[in-house]
């Protein structure tokens, strides 16, 4: 069995909400560490996790989007948007706060097929 | 085949527990390996020693320990997950431990399918 | 890829992205409040009829009688118990529970 794997983290959820959004990020840098294939995709209300200009103080939670920028350091480079969802949210590439690659429903259910491990929050 | 098996969410709120038990346990019947169960999020409360479900309800927690003797599963707690919800080594039931979030991801390169049940 | 939901299609729409992003060919497996999308005369069975096409749906028994409607399952939905779900996990080269 090769030790070097597909993984994809399914985000479907948006954040602050509920944690999922921040512990995916957290597993992100984790299997980046053991030197996986990573892939983010941002599905759904998931997508909201990449909007920028995001202010928490109000809520007195920490805002985790900035590591979204920093997932570059760790070799982590495959960010996917699915465009349906996207449009459907009324946001556009130049919304989030992280250079993302945009795919169609069909192109990210392919990406998915292709998977070995693929983990949803 | 080598199972690896994620929970997500706490016992008796939400059915994910008893989904992935029952997975786990009809897994085994099968002939097939769970190498481990890696608890996330709110799936911490699944490892509490201090659970008392009334007589007549199933004991979630007794049932992973049994689980893990009979059939070698090592029950993973998430720590960062653990230590937010006061899951500690003193409250920890039998048969499961405490660990990094590396073992998670550890479960995702040796096994052989890594099937996840939460919300 | 075998695709696991666990939610009714009437008060969420994770079946519906599901159907509407995977790939051609998967197996989808309902389980938990998943079962209802899967029983005659809901408002999803055309929908998920129509899927079927594409794929090849299964529901969890047990989660389907556990609810009082083992005897509603929808024409062309396979019922499978525990070891059906771990043979779909077995069969298909990976997974993924959408959650």
């Amino acid at each position: 069995m090769s030790d070097n794997k597909k993984f994809m983290f399914v985000n479907r959820k948006a954040p602050y909400g509920t944690i999922y959004a921040l512990e995916s990020l957290e597993v992100v840098l984790i299997t980046a560490a053991f030197d996986q294939d990573v892939s983010l995709a941002f599905l759904d209300d998931g997508v909201y996790q990449l909007k920028k200009g995001m202010q928490t103080k109000g809520i007195e939670t920490k805002n985790f989007s900035p590591t979204y920028r920093a997932l570059e350091d760790y070799d982590v480079e495959k960010l996917y948007v699915e465009k349906e969802a996207m449009e459907a949210r009324g946001l556009n590439e130049d919304d989030f706060i992280v250079g993302v690659t945009v795919l169609s429903r069909a192109e990210m259910g392919k990406l998915m097929d292709e998977q070995d491990v693929v983990l949803s929050f | 085949m080598k199972f690896g098996i994620v929970v997500n969410e706490g016992p008796y709120q939400h059915q994910a527990s008893d989904s992935a038990y029952l997975f786990a346990k009809a897994a085994i019947e099968s002939g097939h390996e769970v190498w481990r169960v890696f608890f996330y999020h709110d799936g911490v409360n699944n490892a509490s020693r201090l659970t008392e479900p009334p007589q007549d309800d199933r004991n979630i927690v007794n049932r992973w320990t049994k689980l893990a003797e009979e059939h070698k599963v090592d029950l993973v707690v998430c720590v960062a997950a653990a230590l937010r919800r006061g899951i500690k080594e003193e409250n920890l039931a039998q048969g499961f431990r405490i660990s990094g979030l590396g073992q998670l991801v550890e479960s995702g390169i040796k096994c052989d399918r890594l099937v996840t049940f939460g919300d | 890829m075998l695709h696991i939901v666990n939610k009714s299609p009437l008060t969420s729409g994770t079946l519906e992205s599901c159907l509407n992003t995977m790939a051609d060919g998967g197996d989808v497996l309902l389980i938990e409040d998943a079962v209802y999308a899967a029983t005659k005369g809901n408002a999803y069975e055309s929908k998920l009829s129509a899927a079927m096409g594409r794929c090849k749906v299964h529901v969890l028994m047990p989660d389907l009688e556990a609810r009082g409607l083992g005897d509603r399952l929808m024409a062309g939905v396979a019922g499978v118990d525990y070891a059906g779900f771990v043979g779909l996990a077995v069969s298909n080269k990976n997974c993924q529970s959408w959650l």
